[in-house]
């Protein structure tokens, strides 16, 4: 089965679409990052009570990764129904 | 508050929901779905994920375990906002192949095995016993809050009638609006509706105790801070492994829960819905977090010891005097734990009937299919599933004696569910992933799972003995339940989700590499995995089926209904240009029609009705290859059609050169009859004058004899002419006479030099020759090759226009050929005339007209054919030159 040569390179609009569709795959492998930064400084032994700073923390990627998502949500979906051949 | 209250406003709510499910129902029959299906509806609906377990649960857990609870929401919110990772796919595989439940997908992606669908629908069932009775457990504990708050001493109802009317009422419910129908797709409008507006009052619920806490009780977020920090919650230890497992889990359940895949994929799966959703409800499960923790802290700081966290969600309000508050929290706990009861009955039962009951039935009776009444068994089975999971339910509350924390319970069918992830994620993007490999993979994670988690959640005692958890099986150390392998000392969740998900996943990897995947499954794994190549989606394997448009309509019939069945027939049979309600049952309509039965009864059933028609049940292997080969045949094909073209074109420049020939040969013609009768015509001419004369009589003698020698001459000019082209005529036929004999080269040469010399002899030529070269014996006719060098020679001397004229002869020998050049230095002869030179009548010119009739050359060429060799002209040799080539020695010619 002889498949349509995809172009090497493409315009700018499309380019921009395709960072963008990268940039959803890499949004949760950094919110995992972010979720999981707390393992690292928190089964703190220490002293001082630092729950209610960790759950500022959690809720504020929580909210940026809300708002990223948001952001890139209408880019994706305009695009998805258009070129699908692109993806396997 | 008097509970007689609090059970009619339950009842009202319950009224409400009711109406709006109505509403809905109604609007979509006439067509209007608009915005139902909206991405608002469908995030919110997505909300079932926030049951009781949350609504009150997460408090408890909160005040447990510090901020371990929000994980199960962290997960979710990963997976929905790499949606273009994982969900996009199943979405569009779960519309393209009309996916009725989450056993349906894996039923359908490892070649419609109904074995398959069986084992997640186990799975699926008895994981959710425990989170259905973690609801009925929920709306039991808040309605003993509020009677044991009862100002009157009204004393609680017995607890277990409490479950039994609440269990009974969701089952009401449930039939009543989710087995109405039967739709070409497994859609529920109302229910959607109304579990949206059920999200719409959790939410609002929580945020308004939250911010009654915060604002009210607290003193404002500053204040609240402090108190978070002061409090026992800001003790909890992060445990790095239940962290990160409990995330994964999470995001695991979200993908594999039944009733989310219900909401996510089944009823409304769109993209555009879901890229709305990517960020729409992690932002809802954000909010509903946001305020578990304060409302804990505050509930431990006011409440009296010995309370139960799960319930400070109610109890908090109460004690403080916020009657109304406390109504909304509970009308949001109980829409938490209905919609979630709802949607995953619904589910669970689309479950069981399409895997379990409908296999068996269609076993029992295999006419059933076109003769029973399909639509009602379905419907039947699924009403009767539906109050038989809620029975379960209800026993596993019974059983576990409804005293374990909600949080738990619910962890325990988290990590069931998840045991189907590996299977799911392999079967999407592996396309190696086998049916046998997914049965082993499920069967054994379900197992390890039921071992080290589910059973031991029952309590020591209840289902695995004291024994068994001490010393394990029959005494083997490594099998106890909480410490496989040797793993002492773990957490046995955590142990527990990676013993089971690990011994899935490998023996789900390692008997797929080994085994061989069926016809059927082969296409359907290269459909799911590679979905988005729209070209591999396409076959489905009636390629040669005889199916019997009629009975095809019975049986569907029987599973869409009549009207519906006979629309989907015309609009077909209209599609093939068709009158009337009989398509013809070709292999695309009975694909498309397998997919929309698919909808209804689920994926492997449909495929077994259909086969009983089409009587066959499965591709073969050759089939599977035809329809793989098809594309490549096209390919070849056209292909061949692409080099037909190119001959044929080929063919058609040939042709048109011949026509072109042809045309050229008859303008040739006409103008050698033209001339011929010219060149006759002048002697005849001259004959005539003279003899005229000569009959007039009385001349002198000396004139008679002039005139005499004049038409003697004429005569012989046109006797020449007659002989040349008799010559001519006999040599083309090719019926010559050859003499053939040895000859020596140089003896011919020089006879035909001497004989050539006749012609212009005042002209002096300087004859080049090599004599040791031109001394060979040639096997031909003589006279013949005499007559072609004679002319050669002769025509160097007529039209060699040099002032010192030269003649070169060169003989060489190659081959068994022999080539004589002879080349004068004159100016040679055009490029544009060489062509036409050997052509009968070509003159050149007309300077000279000596002799011949321009038949010349055309005679050298066809004495030449008949020795067996050419004449040619020979370019670029400094003026005019031909070279003849004839073999060293000639052949009689057979004939």
């Amino acid at each position: 089965m002889k498949r349509t040569r995809a172009p090497l390179f493409l315009k700018r609009g499309s380019y921009r679409k395709r960072r963008l569709r990268d940039g959803a795959r890499m949004l949760p492998v950094l919110g995992l990052f972010l979720f999981l930064l707390p393992i690292l400084w928190s089964p703190g032994e220490t002293a001082e009570a630092d729950t209610a700073t960790d759950g500022l923390y959690l809720f504020a990627v929580w909210i940026v990764l809300v708002l990223v998502a948001a952001l890139m949500a209408p880019g994706l979906a305009e695009d998805s129904a258009g070129d699908e051949g692109e993806e396997r | 508050m008097p509970f007689d209250l609090l059970v009619l406003s339950c009842l009202a709510y319950v009224a409400f929901l009711f109406a709006v499910a109505f509403v809905a129902e109604r609007r979509a029959s006439m067509g209007r779905i608009g915005w139902l299906r909206s991405p608002l509806i469908y995030t919110l609906s997505l909300s079932i994920y926030c049951t009781a377990w949350t609504f009150y649960g997460a408090v408890g857990y909160a005040a447990r375990s510090g901020l371990e609870f929000v994980t199960i929401y962290l997960g979710p919110t990963l997976v929905f906002v790499g949606w273009w990772l994982l969900l996009r796919k199943l979405v569009v595989i779960g519309r393209q192949q009309r996916v009725t439940s989450i056993a349906d997908l894996i039923s359908s992606r490892f070649g419609k095995s109904n074995l398959l669908g069986v084992v997640v629908t186990v799975i699926a069932v008895v994981a959710a016993t425990p989170y259905i009775a973690l609801q009925l457990q929920s709306v039991t504990l808040s309605f003993g809050v509020f009677a044991s708050e009862t100002p009157e001493g009204w004393a609680l109802p017995d607890r277990d009638s409490t479950a039994i009317w609440v269990a009974g009422g969701l089952a009401l419910f449930t039939i009543l609006f989710g087995t109405r129908n039967l739709d070409a797709k497994e859609q529920h409008h109302g229910v959607v509706l109304a579990i949206a507006v059920e999200a719409v009052v959790k939410l609002a619920a929580l945020l308004a105790v939250g911010i009654f806490v915060v604002w009210g009780l607290a003193g404002g977020p500053g204040e609240m801070m402090a108190r978070i920090d002061a409090s026992a919650i800001a003790d909890w230890e992060l445990m790095p492994g239940r962290w990160a497992g409990l995330i994964f889990v999470a995001g695991a359940a979200v993908i594999c829960l039944p009733r989310m895949f219900q909401v996510m994929i089944v009823e409304d799966g769109e993209e555009r819905h879901m890229a709305r959703a990517s960020w729409a409800f992690p932002l809802y499960l954000m909010l509903m977090s946001l305020f578990i923790v304060p409302i804990a802290v505050m509930g431990l700081e006011r409440m009296p010891e010995g309370s139960n966290p799960d319930m400070f969600m109610l109890t908090l309000p109460l004690a403080e005097g916020q009657g109304a508050l406390a109504m909304l929290a509970f009308l949001g706990g109980f829409s938490s734990a209905t919609s979630m009861v709802i949607v995953e009955s619904i589910a669970l039962a689309t479950m069981v009937s399409n895997h379990v009951v409908m296999p068996i039935w269609l076993r029992l009776r295999p006419k059933a299919a076109m003769s029973g009444d399909v639509r009602r068994i379905v419907i039947l089975s699924r009403r009767l599933a539906i109050v038989a999971v809620l029975t379960l339910g209800y026993l596993y509350y019974r059983l576990s004696g409804g005293s374990t924390a909600l949080a738990s319970i619910g962890l325990i069918a988290f990590v069931g569910v998840a045991q189907v992830l590996p299977v799911l994620v392999g079967g999407l993007y592996w396309r190696g992933a086998t049916r046998a490999g997914a049965v082993v993979g499920l069967v054994t994670g379900f197992v390890v799972w039921a071992y080290t988690l589910y059973l031991p959640s029952l309590g020591p005692g209840a289902a695995l003995s004291v024994a068994v958890f001490e010393q394990g099986p029959a005494g083997i150390g490594w099998l106890r339940p909480q410490a496989l392998f040797g793993v002492e000392g773990m957490d046995p969740l955590l142990h527990a989700l990676i013993w089971s998900l690990a011994l899935n996943t490998a023996g789900f990897c390692v008997v797929s590499l080994f085994t061989f995947p069926g016809p059927v499954e082969r296409m359907q794994g290269a459909a799911f995995v590679n979905v988005f190549d729209t070209e591999t989606a396409g076959p489905q394997g009636w390629a040669r089926g005889r199916a019997e448009p009629e009975a095809l309509l019975v049986m569907t019939q029987r599973i869409l209904g009549k009207e519906a069945a006979l629309a989907v027939f015309a609009a077909e049979a209209r599609a093939q240009g068709k009158e009337g309600y009989l398509p013809d049952a070709t292999p695309d309509f009975v694909a498309g029609l397998e997919r929309r039965l698919a909808g209804s009864v689920g994926a492997a059933t449909a495929h077994a009705m259909i086969s009983q028609i089409v009587g066959r049940a499965t591709v073969s292997v050759e089939d599977l290859m035809a329809v793989a080969n098809e594309t490549a045949q096209i390919m070849e094909y056209s292909a061949e059609l692409e080099s037909q073209r190119e001959e044929l074109t080929r063919t058609a420049r040939q042709l048109r050169e011949a026509n072109e020939k042809l045309t050229q040969l008859s303008v040739q013609k006409d103008a050698f009859l033209s001339q011929i009768s010219h060149e006759l015509r002048t002697p005849m001419t001259s004959i005539r004058a003279f003899s005229e004369i000569l009959t007039e009589g009385d001349l002198p003698p000396e004139m008679v004899a002039h005139y005499g020698r004049i038409i003697h001459d004429e005569a012989i000019r046109l006797t020449r002419l007659l002989d040349d082209l008799l010559d001519l005529s006999v040599l083309e036929n090719g019926s010559v006479q050859l003499n053939l004999g040895l000859a020596n080269l140089q003896q011919l040469i020089d006879r035909a030099l001497a004989a050539a010399s006749h012609t212009r002899p005042e002209r002096i030529f300087i004859i080049h020759r090599d004599l040791p070269s031109e001394n060979l014996f040639v096997r031909t006719d003589a006279d013949r090759l005499v007559q072609v060098f004679i002319n050669l020679i002769s025509n160097a001397r007529k039209y060699c226009d040099a002032a010192a004229p030269e003649l070169k002869i060169t003989v060489r020998q190659r081959a068994g050929r022999v080539s004589v050049d002879f080349a004068d230095n004159g100016s040679g002869i055009p490029k544009e005339s060489q062509a036409i030179i050997f052509e009968k009548f070509a003159r050149l010119t007309d300077q000279t007209r000596a002799g011949g009739a321009g038949l010349g050359l055309a005679i050298c060429r066809e004495v030449m054919a008949n020795l067996g060799g050419t004449i040619g002209y020979l370019p670029g040799q400094g003026g005019a030159a031909f070279r003849v080539t004839l073999p060293l020695r000639l052949e009689q010619k057979a004939a």
